[in-house]
Parts: structure tokens; C-alpha cells; sequence
């Protein structure tokens, strides 16, 4: 799972008001190299919770980010190879994605999330 | 400017969409876009005497770029010619190319470049020999370049339209008069794809894995391309999403059955390495979700630029959503998972049918799907409803801009729908989506009962039941056959 998909995931448990950002329980995290596209993190960026992707960076031991940032920094190579490998290099192989309101579990295996609820949760 | 497009002669109600989808995608409609009304659809006509499904149709394009564009990116389009000229016989098409604006054929004429004339035909097999005489007949035209077989600078073709053979049914579309045409050659489908991608060389296969060649179309008529981001909700072995990344997309796949997104049957054998296999990029994330209680943050929208799936309409393989069959039907109260068992408990699954499925797939897409974004999909209709004009599934944020056809059987087919998405996801819409989605669980068992397109498909036929009363007139489809509808 890259950190994308974990800006865009959030615990949807009935009842569940506050399900986002879920916590990240890193237990085994790999990098693969992807071919960078310009528009498409242009894209993306707009859309993503900054402040969510720094703190999800960091529970996966990355640390570039910078604190703040806006459109202008996109102009920048250097920005972009960074959020790049933030956004889209960093995997969480095992592990879990924790419910910030009710603490349920939802594993990450393979690099999959189970996103699914159970019976008591829908 | 007007150029003739031959298709391969197959899945007829595709062919028109895909030219008209590759055209928005190449730019042909810019210009209607600074009037803000924007045109999804271009002129066509047809060559003399010719049937609608004939493979032979004139189109207007915009420039030469952009119908090489489109003929090389399309999977139906045979060839894209400038033509210099037709006619009923070879006189007539001789007149025809000698009168043809010097100022066209000239640049293909000129010592220094090279040419080559093929022999193309439709309906009738013409042989080698034959074929040699027909070029050296075009002895009028002064060519000075060399000839090259292989990659020349001009490919021109003649076309035979012959398929009057005495009214012999050979399941083509009939053709009043011969007619021959001759052009350049602008571009033509790369069908090498389809043997790369054909299933049978795939390494990991579902039961309901999408042809490689119907995927091609899809990814087409979502617009794929580099930078854009595409979500299938229902990802199975990833077979679509393989054809949007070999356009260069970015891919985002779920599904309910864990087993198959994260285990498959290996370590090499399961959605990764089916891109792995062709070298595309890895989908961009796969998880397990339920399409019914999608997981995305609240405030997520407008992130897919295209939605492209295959919902499960129960006839091959059913539906399934959260919540057990007990649970649905109301007879028992939630069960508890106590919480020694949580870890690695495995929920139960109910039955989804197929109205709530597109239900939320449209609700979903109208959400995440950026303006102009496209969803893609399939739906089943039973062919004995004659009625069947406009009952394809609507939402109040898409507008549907073609349907194609494919029959499965003499009972049901399949119909490929494109939505634009052209109005913005409101509160209201949102909140009319809700109490439709509470009304869906509260009806749940009708639905079920009601959207049973598998008795539908595989019970018993009445023209059976007919025919043993002696009474065959109901068995007769009125609607013409022909070889290319059914494949």
C-alpha cells in the first residue's frame, strides 16, 4: 500500500464519525522505484491532505518532507522527486491501518488493505 | 476533411464509439469546446449503397494528425485513407483518381520516395495473380518514386467491394453494387496487441476475466492516458486495468474477494504479475473493499479521471456485499465478533444484486470522478424485451454518450455504456443517493428476487416450449444476422 491510497482510505465503521487519517502500524515497509509523471503528482496534489501525508511519511521512517507547502513549490524538481517518493515509493508491505476513533485493526498484508468490515461494524 | 474508414468487420456497435472517443481524446472537438457546448459525436456517411453495417464509412476529421492518431491508437479501424478516388468499375474509378487535386497525390508521386499498392478486399477473395494485375492497371498514375514493400513512405490500397455473389448468404451485409476505392493509407490499428495480451498467454486467469480485445475498447473509451488515474471497483484479476496501463494510465483496483487480490494462486501468479508479465507499472494500489460501503475518506472527490469495470450481474459470477444472508433478511440481530476472535475473523457476505451494485457504482463514480471524467461499464439486457430503448441506468451527473451492444446469447447480451460526467456531485444528489442506498437494504429480498437475470438466462425457453406445440413462426429473430454481430 502507498501512502496515496492511505490519504484516501478512512475507517468507515457505522457509527464511526471521525475515521480519518487511520494510523499507520508499520511493520515491514519496501521502496520500489516508479517512473516519475510530472502531471499526474501536479494532479494529485491538490487533491491530497498534506499534513496527513507528512505524518504517514513519517510512520514509515521518511522524513523530507517539508512542513509546509503550496503551488510554487511545485515548480521544483527537487519537491517533486521528494513527494514522488513519498506519494508513490514508499510500501507498506505488513502491517496495519489503526481507526483513529474506535482502535479496530484493519490489516495490511501483502501490501493489501482489508478494508472490509465485519458483521457487527455495517 | 472527409477520409474513408474501413473497420475490421466485428463487433459492429463498437466501432463508430471508438473512432468518436480516440477523436475527443486526439483533440478533434476543441474548437466546439470555446463555444462551451461540447460535441461528442462527428459526421459520418456512408459510401453508395452501402448497409449501415457495412465496414466501409466516411468520416470528417478535423486534420491528417489526428486521424493517424486515432487509426493507430484504435483496435476496429483496418485502415484510414485520403481517397483519391471510387467508383462502380475500374473505369469510373480510373476517371475518378485522374480527376483526384493534383495537389494531394503529387508529394506521393515524387522520385526520391517510395510506395507500395496492396490489394485489399471485402466479400470476395482475390488471388495473388490477380492481385498483380490490378496494380499494374494503375499504370496511369505517374508514379516516380520506387517501390518498397516493406515501410514505404506511401502505402496506397485499392479496396474491391464485391459481395453480390448471386445473393449467396455468406453473412455479410449486403452490397447492392461493386464498388472500388483507392487511397493512401493514413494510418491503421496495431492488432499485434491483442495477440500479446490474448488471455490464454495470461498468467493468472479468473472465470470472468475480460478479453484482452473487448479491455483495449474500454480502456479507449475511458480516454487512457499517461497521467490520468483510473479505478476499477471491481478489479478481479486486473484484465482491464492491464489495457488501461499499457495506454500509460495510472491503475487503482478493488474488490471483495481477498483471495483474489492478495493471494491469487503464488507468488507469480497473481494481479502484480500480470502487469509484471507485459513490463506495464504495477497498478498504483490494489485493496480489498466493498463497492456497497466504499471506503473513502469523507471530502474525497473528484480524484478518478476515468471508472472502467465489469459489475457482476449474476450470470456468471454473482454480486457480494457486507452484512451475511440472515443479516439482510432481518431474522437476526448483528452478530458480535467477540473480541478474542476478531484478528483474523473472516465476515460473512451477502448476496448483491445487480440494480444496488450500479445503484452505488453510480453514486460512487458521480463523486469520485473528475468533470468530463468517463465511466465505463457493463450492463446486461435480456434481448426479448423489445422495449429496449432507454432503460439503461441514469444519473442527474452523467449524460450518456454511447451504448454498444454485444450479444452473449439468443436470451441476453451485454451493452457497453460511456457516461461523461458533466454536473457537479451536490449535497442533494448525495443525500437523494442515501435514502435510495437505505431503501436498497430495506427492500433488499425484492431486489434480489426481482433483478434475477440468472433464471432469466438459464431457464427454460418458451420457443422450446413452442416448438414442440408445432408453432415455429416465434422462433424467427427479426433482426438480421450477420457474422460480424456475433463476434
Amino acid at each position: 500500500m502507498r501512502l496515496l491510497t492511505h490519504n484516501m482510505l478512512s475507517s468507515n465503521i457505522k457509527g464511526v464519525i471521525n475515521g480519518f487519517p487511520l494510523r499507520i502500524e508499520a511493520v515491514k515497509v519496501v521502496e520500489k522505484t516508479v517512473e516519475m509523471n510530472a502531471d499526474f503528482l501536479k494532479n494529485m496534489f491538490q487533491k491530497i491532505d498534506w499534513k496527513v501525508l507528512i505524518e504517514a511519511s513519517r510512520a514509515m521512517g521518511y522524513t523530507e518532507l517539508p512542513e509546509e507547502s503550496d503551488f510554487s513549490l511545485l515548480e521544483s524538481d527537487e519537491f517533486l522527486s521528494i513527494f514522488h517518493h513519498a506519494l508513490l515509493e514508499l510500501h507498506l508491505e505488513e502491517g496495519a491501518l489503526v481507526c483513529p476513533e474506535s482502535g479496530r485493526r484493519f490489516p495490511v498484508s501483502k501490501g493489501i488493505p482489508n478494508m472490509l468490515l465485519h458483521e457487527d461494524e455495517v | 476533411m472527409w477520409y474513408l474508414c474501413a473497420f475490421f468487420h466485428r463487433l459492429l456497435d463498437y466501432r463508430k464509439p471508438e473512432v468518436e472517443s480516440l477523436a475527443h481524446l486526439f483533440g478533434a472537438f476543441e474548437d466546439d469546446h470555446q463555444n462551451g457546448d461540447v460535441s461528442y459525436n462527428l459526421q459520418w456517411k456512408l459510401p453508395l449503397h452501402h448497409h449501415p453495417d457495412s465496414p466501409f464509412h466516411f468520416v470528417n476529421l478535423p486534420s491528417e494528425k489526428i486521424a493517424r492518431n486515432i487509426a493507430n491508437r484504435s483496435i476496429l479501424v483496418k485502415g484510414m485513407y485520403e481517397l483519391w478516388g471510387e467508383g462502380g468499375s475500374y473505369e469510373e474509378l480510373r476517371d475518378s483518381v485522374l480527376s483526384f487535386v493534383d495537389g494531394r497525390k503529387l508529394p506521393c508521386l515524387e522520385s526520391g520516395t517510395t510506395f507500395r499498392i496492396t490489394v485489399d478486399s471485402f466479400g470476395k477473395a482475390i488471388s495473388l495473380k490477380e492481385q498483380m494485375e490490378l496494380i499494374q492497371g494503375f499504370s496511369y498514375i505517374p508514379f516516380k518514386g520506387r517501390v518498397k514493400l516493406k515501410d514505404p513512405d506511401h502505402n496506397l490500397c485499392l479496396i474491391v467491394v464485391d459481395n453480390n455473389n448471386d445473393g449467396a448468404n455468406n453473412g455479410l451485409p449486403p452490397v447492392v453494387q461493386k464498388r472500388f476505392f483507392f487511397g493512401r493509407e493514413v494510418g491503421a490499428a496495431d492488432r499485434k496487441l491483442i495477440p500479446t495480451y490474448q488471455l490464454k498467454s495470461r498468467t493468472y486467469l479468473g472465470p470472468t476475466a475480460m478479453d484482452a480485445e473487448m479491455a483495449f475498447l474500454m480502456a479507449n473509451q475511458a480516454l487512457a492516458t499517461p497521467g490520468k488515474l483510473i479505478y476499477d471497483p471491481f478489479v478481479g484479476t486486473g484484465s482491464i486495468l492491464v489495457a488501461a496501463a499499457h495506454f500509460g494510465a495510472m491503475t487503482m483496483g478493488a474488490d471483495i474477494d481477498i483471495r483474489v487480490v492478495r493471494d491469487g494462486r503464488g507468488p507469480d501468479c497473481n494481479v502484480w504479475s500480470n502487469f509484471k508479465q507485459y513490463g506495464l507499472p504495477m497498478p498504483v494500489a490494489l485493496l480489498r473493499a466493498d463497492n456497497n460501503l466504499p471506503p473513502w475518506r469523507p471530502g474525497l472527490k473528484e480524484i478518478f479521471d476515468a471508472i472502467i469495470c465489469d459489475p457482476p450481474y449474476g450470470v456468471r459470477a454473482g454480486g457480494r456485499k457486507s452484512g451475511g444472508r440472515k443479516l439482510l433478511k432481518g431474522t437476526v440481530a448483528p452478530y458480535v465478533v467477540p473480541d478474542d476472535k476478531r484478528t483474523g475473523h473472516i465476515p460473512s457476505t451477502g448476496a448483491y444484486c445487480l440494480v444496488e451494485c450500479v445503484h452505488d457504482l453510480l453514486d460512487l463514480a458521480a463523486r469520485m470522478l473528475i468533470m468530463g471524467g468517463r465511466l465505463v461499464f457493463f450492463y446486461p439486457v435480456l434481448r426479448e424485451d423489445d422495449s429496449s430503448e432507454n432503460h439503461f441506468p441514469e444519473h442527474p451527473c452523467f449524460k450518456l454518450i454511447c451504448s454498444s451492444e454485444q450479444i452473449l446469447s439468443s436470451r441476453y447480451s451485454r451493452v457497453l455504456l460511456t457516461m461523461v460526467k458533466t454536473g457537479p456531485y451536490t449535497e442533494e444528489i448525495a443525500e437523494a443517493a442515501r435514502v435510495k442506498h437505505l431503501e436498497f437494504k430495506e427492500n433488499h429480498l425484492k431486489w434480489l428476487e426481482d433483478g434475477n437475470l440468472h433464471s432469466a438466462v438459464f431457464s427454460p425457453s418458451n420457443a422450446q416450449l413452442m416448438e414442440e406445440a408445432g408453432d415455429s413462426k416465434f422462433l424467427k429473430d427479426p433482426r438480421p444476422k450477420y457474422r460480424g454481430k456475433y463476434v
